[in-house]
């Protein structure tokens, strides 16, 4: 997207505020952050408009694979850094099946794929996507293959092959809206062929990136745009720099022909587990995996969740009443906010100081304790109320509350309110434990 | 078709500087490069000079707050910190991170004397480069950094740490001693920035200063850190100097995630996967500009030195 000033030279500023905008100034700077549409102006010129409608195009085109509520969405990113806005769409990950599986072994590996699936602070994390891959060579077996895993999955695939025979295949399940992969220097009109005919997403694959370039003009031209990049790193440094190059080219507008989303291919073992969390942090849209042992899966759909995380919204926690350390009636009582990094750091200085206690979470919309308290989301009422709705002075028998030391003045309010005895913890978490064995 | 490279025009570099002093400069140690980066971490067509990471082993000598898998890693040889150093050079560590957890006033409360004796101890039988930390209780640190300064004179240790809250004993052991100083903030840029101000407005050079803004770990806070960690290297290239110096992240915290020890149904074996919690904590450290890594598990420390090589495209 231009600048506002850039945007506000094509505007016809009339100030009329049919936008609903008071000034054309404004409605710019609305439209320079996504939050209005050029559409909303009714007096813009035909070439004002077209002038903004090619500037404002995304750098990086959306493709969509899939249908219904698990359509995966790639693409589409502005930013090179999340701090400069945010990452938009989470990268997809995919589990590798080959159709010389044999029977047990298919149902064994869907019904694994299903099980990577994690509740994680309000959010499911899961697999995203299934990849279909043509090992056989046998075009009527891979065909047959991917009719019967879409039948059992409503999972989004990627069907993946070397030959354009072979990978016509899709047109039995073209309303699934698969990926099509395999599109190389060797077969790109065929792979097209396909792609355009039942109007699927292809993805193409260079082993550089001029000639990559090179093959996403070619199948333009062939008249396919849902396109995706397979940059074929060898090794980490290639991953880095060539995933980087292709999201600085598109994101700073210095070259436009690899303004796609990326598909990468990931090995097995500790290799393919350190390419896979550069991809996540450095600019993936699809991952394909040979494998993926639980024991990675979890470390990596967290560190997605992370890295994609709105940096304007904090995570927040469930507001709930917390046992910590195996606290019984006469174990102390204590509150916190739910935003998730104050919760954190609490939790683990309350497990440091081994001492039981009970941690009533406050839901303060995911503000930190000071920043609450200033917003008026953390009063004597919401401790009071939180405390009610989970019970906790049925469970804490002690008849006293232990509050943040950011919040002393609280405390009259809050034993008018509660009843409570009210007392005055430390000033910063890290003085829990001391203050908890004394 | 020519895709053209697009290199960032960064203004300003990360500032040089050694830990570890050898013999001919007065100590017994191997000394270590670090800083001297004029781009993004690992980004070799803009900073064409491969990248110096020193990755520490992490050594406590009590072991109250040790992570449990990071305890049997070792088995004995945790018992004493002269032998988990010394394992800590076996495996390949560059330098160790030796907390002196043991003068805890609260807890064995060990005298400064002891804690210097324990250092020089470890300095004997290991020539690495090494950085001490107290217990993390202000006024006893000022007292135990001092002697462990002294004890160890022209060694060039990295001391840990200088808060704004307290910074001037820990400072003033390091430039009486010739040592180098960690500022420590609290996951913000500009307090980063603010602790470097204090510290050379003290008088220490900013060839003698290493920040830490804390590295939350994966799952407790990590998009913070990564966030932080960038924004004060895109700042630093781009001519701020105070932000100048290089950064160590402590990866060690993320054993204290639950998913990183405890059984979680469907997520496979749980050391696997707290190694990996350790690991990803530290590639996301990498990605965001970190220097100096300090980790706990050898098997993260492997899996942290071939990231290293990988992006340095020597694996």
């Amino acid at each position: 997207m231009p600048t506002a000033i850039e945007i506000f030279k094509h505007l016809p500023k009339k100030n009329c505020g049919d936008c609903k905008f008071p000034t054309c100034l404004a409605f710019a700077m609305q439209l320079a952050n996504n939050k209005a549409k050029l559409d909303d102006c009714p007096h813009l010129s035909e070439a004002g408009k077209n002038a903004l409608a090619s500037s404002s195009a995304p750098p990086i085109r959306l493709v969509k694979v899939g249908v219904g509520r698990t359509a995966v969405d790639m693409g589409d990113e502005t930013e090179l850094y999340r701090h400069d806005k945010r990452f938009f769409h989470p990268v997809a990950f995919a589990l590798r099946l080959a159709d010389d599986l044999g029977e047990d072994d298919l149902y064994k590996r869907l019904s694994y794929a299903r099980s990577l699936r994690f509740e994680r602070v309000g959010q499911v994390l899961k697999l995203d996507m299934l990849e279909l891959e043509c090992r056989s060579g046998n075009a009527e077996r891979f065909a047959s293959f991917a009719k019967k895993v879409s039948a059992e999955t409503d999972l989004p695939l990627v069907l993946r092959a070397k030959d354009a025979t072979v990978l016509s295949a899709a047109n039995l399940i073209k309303d699934r809206r698969p990926l099509l992969h395999g599109a190389d220097a060797s077969n790109l009109k065929e792979m097209c062929a396909v792609a355009k005919g039942c109007a699927l997403p292809l993805v193409v694959g260079a082993d550089d990136l001029n000639g990559l370039a090179d093959l996403v003009e070619a199948a333009r031209k062939e008249g396919v745009e849902d396109l995706v990049l397979d940059p074929r790193p060898a090794n980490l440094k290639e991953l880095l720099e060539r995933c980087t190059i292709i999201r600085r080219s598109a994101i700073r507008k210095t070259f436009r022909g690899l303004g796609y989303p990326i598909y990468l291919s990931i090995p097995a073992g500790r290799d393919g587990m350190l390419m896979a969390s550069t991809a996540v942090m450095k600019y993936g849209s699809l991952l394909s995996f040979e494998e993926l042992p639980a024991s990675n899966a979890l470390p990596l759909m967290v560190l997605r969740q992370n890295i994609y995380t709105d940096p304007q919204v904090p995570i927040q926690v469930k507001p709930d009443l917390y046992p910590v350390n195996n606290p019984g009636p006469e174990a102390p009582l204590l509150f916190t906010t739910n935003f998730s990094l104050t919760f954190f750091t609490v939790m683990s200085d309350l497990e440091k100081s081994k001492v039981p206690v009970w941690l009533q979470v406050v839901d303060t919309e995911g503000l930190s304790v000071l920043t609450a308290y200033s917003a008026g989301k953390l009063t004597a009422e919401s401790v009071k109320n939180a405390l009610t709705a989970t019970g906790a002075l049925e469970r804490s028998r002690q008849g006293r509350l232990i509050i943040p030391g950011m919040v002393a003045r609280m405390a009259v309010k809050l034993n008018e309110a509660t009843g409570l005895q009210i007392v005055v913890g430390p000033k910063e978490s890290s003085g829990l434990p001391k203050f908890l064995r004394s | 078709m020519e895709v053209p490279v697009p290199k960032e025009k960064w203004t300003g570099s990360i500032g040089e500087m050694e830990l570890g002093a050898s013999a001919e400069k007065g100590g017994s140690r191997s000394s270590l490069r670090l800083g001297g980066n004029r781009g993004l971490p690992f980004l070799s067509f803009e900073d064409p000079a491969a990248r110096a990471v020193a990755l520490a082993g992490f050594v406590a000598d009590t072991l109250d707050d040790v992570p449990l898998a990071v305890k049997k890693a070792f088995g004995e040889a945790v018992n004493d910190p002269v032998g988990w150093a010394v394992a800590w050079k076996e495996k390949g560590a560059d330098l160790i991170c030796l907390h002196l957890t043991s003068t805890n006033p609260e807890e064995k409360d060990a005298s400064p004397e002891e804690a210097a004796a324990t250092v020089m101890k470890v300095m004997k039988a290991v020539e690495l480069p090494l950085i001490v930390y107290g217990s993390g209780h202000p006024e006893k640190d000022a007292k135990v950094l001092e002697k462990v300064g002294e004890a160890a004179k022209g060694e060039r240790l990295l001391l840990g740490q200088a808060e704004e809250g307290g910074y001037k004993s820990v400072a003033a052991a390091a430039m009486a001693n010739g040592h180098a100083v960690i500022g420590f903030s609290n996951l913000d840029i500009n307090l980063a920035k603010q602790i470097v101000i204090l510290l050379t407005d003290y008088g220490v050079g900013r060839g003698d200063v290493i920040i830490d803004p804390l590295m939350a770990a994966l799952g407790m806070g990590l998009e913070y850190s990564y966030s932080v960690n960038e924004r004060i290297r895109i700042s630093a290239l781009s001519g701020d100097a105070m932000l100048q110096v290089p950064m160590i992240c402590d990866c060690v915290s993320a054993w204290k995630a639950r998913e990183a020890s405890d059984d979680v149904p469907h997520a496979g074996d749980a050391l696997e996967r707290g190694i990996w919690w350790e690991s990803t904590t530290a590639l996301a450290a990498l990605l965001s500009g970190a220097d100096i890594l300090v980790l706990g598990h050898p098997e993260a420390m492997n899996i942290a030195k071939d990231a290293v090589k990988g992006f340095r495209g020597e694996a």
